[in-house]
């Protein structure tokens, strides 16, 4: 992790959700309100070019710091910094338009992200418009330059500018997803956030997206964020990895060192429970408990109820992201006082 | 040698629609044997789920079997008068889908969704039904069971339903369970459980379980012996080892390349161009002809049949004539 600034930094960054019952029947059965910390104090930044995953179980709070980053939902406190720029100083919209356009994001489901009334044509041009991205004087000129510009980004995704024309319900799962990364690149972004872009798709058509989306990085030297919960996915994908756990990051390394040494007891655990397609026969350790609710998460390290080696401090205490070595920071208490894990984990 | 528990002989099925006769699953012939996990992989519409329906007599109209037979221990079931089917299903085949949802009655207890079903099937007094009941749970692998049992669905996370939905299944000791993608909604450390525990079931008690999926890590992690489908037909059946690590159809093979695997360092992943063709598109000859790297002349016109390839069989018209 190197001393140049990030191309962008998430600090510190929270945000909680009021999942109280209505005001009403909340006061009259004299219930206090709930908040659900759906992301709870996170820290990490990604530098220009490359490709940085977010893993988890359902409910971890991948989505919402996606949308948090794009600015979909304001955040609870925290700063988040694009270019050293932080979102939050920039009041004006026009002062926020063009760091906004060189962020975009793709959606999981590829057919409801896409309006079904517009054609495709539309669909993609309509970034182009909002940012008014054209730079020819007169509408006829510009509509020229937009019609062009669509067919250009649709052969850039593997369609035709002839697809153009049609609407999304006539595309299948993976074209109306190759049509998202068409819109996503229509407004010229250098950071595309990636909200499982394949978890709805086969396999075969994964692998084609997938290729199609490194490919795309290269050639437009495009900046990820990736959220799955697909294991081998993200190996495939990434350089470095945060792996979360009920709204916090656990643990963050750079790919080769996350995979050949999983340091805290959860990235562990949920290595172990992927199926082994090589099928080596290795042992596996049954997997124990379920994610707690996370509007009453557990005292301390919220994984404290499943991890074999958590002791008295780790019910009281929360552990905080500590550097271990360059290549990774865990947020463990057994992993700062050397607790002897081997007898646990294979 | 015995006979196997569950034969499917060149099963068709069929959808009458106002377009004509559309064959979503044709001719497909496998076995599974008493205590066996049988996996059926495949893309999204290859027919995994209609084979499923079909041998539990749940294919819903305009849907229908138009060829074939199933036999259950030696017997036909795929044309038993419904009353004969639903007891027959309530005795014999247990079915857990993707959606616990779907199993279980929101409006009920568990308690009392389970122990309804094992009074239908048994002469078992109320008390004895939920010994039963708590019994299965248990096996299941719910903790508490004494208190969770009066409690209703929504009150489970999604792993435990579908643990509720299993005990459910398992009430009536059934010879077959068909489990349609029953991970596919859970996370990866709940869904370990679930195939754990599905294992498990199989080697205590010798059920048979159909596992239905489009997950080959899944596959791998469990099934004895897998069929992978593509559109509507079985292009490759063997044990599963053979099929994972050396597939001999080139589709089998195109599916295999194109999973990332962890440890496997490669810039792209291996791709087959196009998608499946939908139902009513799809090509004469080998299905998978236009995809085909390996298409020859012939692959246009002839329907390859399963022959031997090595350890497994597969459908492609390369293996005619013992070649290549
Ligand atoms: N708008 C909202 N209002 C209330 N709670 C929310 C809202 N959005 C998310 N949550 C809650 O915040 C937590 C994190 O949700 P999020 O969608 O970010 O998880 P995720 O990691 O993306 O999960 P998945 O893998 O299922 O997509 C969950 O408990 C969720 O129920
Ligand atoms: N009622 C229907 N009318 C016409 N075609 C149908 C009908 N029901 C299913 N089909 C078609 O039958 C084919 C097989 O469907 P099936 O549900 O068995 O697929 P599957 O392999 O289980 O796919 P998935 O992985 O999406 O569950 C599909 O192409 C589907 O479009
Ligand atoms: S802090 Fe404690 S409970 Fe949390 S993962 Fe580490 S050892 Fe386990
Ligand atoms: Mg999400
Ligand atoms: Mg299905």
């Amino acid at each position: 992790m190197s001393s140049e600034t990030p191309l962008l930094k998430v600090d510190a960054v929270q945000r909680f959700f009021d999942v109280s019952k209505p005001w009403l029947n909340r006061v009259l059965a004299n219930e206090p309100k709930l908040l659900l910390k759906a992301v709870d104090d996170i820290s990490f930044s990604i530098r220009k070019g490359e490709t940085f995953s977010l893993v988890g179980e359902s409910g971890c709070g991948k989505s919402t710091v996606a949308r948090l980053i794009v600015g979909l939902y304001p955040t609870s406190s925290g700063s988040i910094e694009f270019e050293g720029t932080d979102f939050s100083t920039l009041s004006k919209r026009n002062q926020m338009a063009p760091l906004r356009r060189r962020m975009t994001m793709i959606f999981q489901d590829p057919y409801t992200s896409l309006n079904p009334r517009w054609r495709v044509r539309d669909i993609i041009a309509e970034p182009i418009r909002a940012f008014g991205l054209t730079n020819t004087g007169g509408i006829s000129g510009s509509r020229l330059q937009i019609f062009n510009r669509v067919a250009e980004l649709l052969e850039q995704v593997g369609l035709s500018a002839a697809d153009g024309d049609k609407y999304p319900h006539e595309f299948s799962g993976g074209q109306c997803q190759r049509i998202s990364i068409a819109r996503a690149l229509a407004s010229e972004p250098d950071f595309i956030v990636c909200d499982e872009p394949t978890s709805a798709l086969d396999v075969s058509v994964q692998a084609q997206i997938l290729n199609l989306m490194k490919n795309l990085q290269r050639e437009l030297e495009l900046t990820y964020l990736f959220i799955s919960h697909d294991l081998a996915v993200v190996y495939h994908v990434s350089d470095n990895i945060g792996v979360m756990y009920l709204g916090r990051l656990c643990e963050i390394a750079d790919k080769e060192t996350l995979f050949t040494n999983p340091r805290h007891p959860y990235t562990r655990m949920l290595f172990n429970a992927i199926p082994d397609i090589n099928m080596s026969g290795k042992e596996r350790i049954p997997v124990s408990g379920e994610v707690p609710n996370p509007i009453e998460p557990p005292s301390g390290c919220t994984f404290h109820p499943r991890c074999p080696i958590a002791n008295e401090r780790c019910k009281r205490e929360r552990p905080e992201l500590q550097i271990v070595d360059s290549h990774s920071q865990v947020a463990c208490h057994a992993i700062e006082e050397k607790r002897n894990m081997e007898v646990h984990f294979i | 040698m015995s006979v196997p528990l569950l034969q499917i002989n060149n099963l068709s099925i069929e959808f009458n629609t106002r377009r004509g006769n559309l064959v979503a699953v044709e001719d497909i012939s496998f076995e599974v044997a008493e205590g066996e996990i049988f996996g059926i992989v495949g893309e999204s519409g290859a027919g995994k789920s209609l084979t499923g329906k079909a041998i539990i007599g749940l294919l819903e109209a305009p849907g229908r079997i138009s060829g074939g037979k199933i036999l259950l221990n030696n017997e036909r079931i795929d044309n038993l008068p419904y009353e004969q089917m639903r007891r027959l299903r309530g005795k014999s085949i247990g079915m857990v889908f993707q959606d616990p949802l779907t199993s279980l009655n929101p409006l009920y207890t568990i308690g009392r969704q389970l122990i309804e079903t094992i009074q239908t099937h048994t002469n078992h007094t109320a008390t004895q039904a939920k010994n039963r009941a708590l019994e299965l749970l248990r096996e299941v692998g719910i903790p508490a069971a004494e208190k969770r049992i009066d409690q209703f669905p929504h009150q489970f996370s999604g792993g435990m339903r579908q643990r509720v939905v299993i005990a459910l299944a398992l009430c009536v000791n059934p010879k077959l369970i068909i489990a349609d993608e029953p991970t596919t909604a859970l996370d990866v450390s709940i869904q370990a459980q679930i195939l754990t525990l599905l294992k498990n079931l199989c080697r205590k008690h010798g059920t048979a379980v159909i596992l239905i999926t489009h997950d080959m890590g899944v596959i791998a992690e469990t099934a004895n012996r897998v069929a992978v489908m593509y559109a509507g037909k079985i292009a490759e059946i063997g044990p599963v080892r053979e099929v994972v690590q050396n597939p001999q159809h080139p589709y089998a093979q195109g599916l295999m390349a194109s999973i990332p695997v962890i440890g496997r360092k490669m810039k792209y992943l291996a791709q087959i161009d196009g998608s499946m063709p939908r139902i009513a598109e799809r090509p004469s000859g080998c299905a998978f002809h236009p995809r085909c790297p390996h298409a020859i002349e012939l692959c246009n016109k002839q329907i390859p049949e399963l022959l031997n390839k090595g350890k497994t069989k597969a459908a492609c018209l390369l293996f005619r004539n013992g070649n290549p």
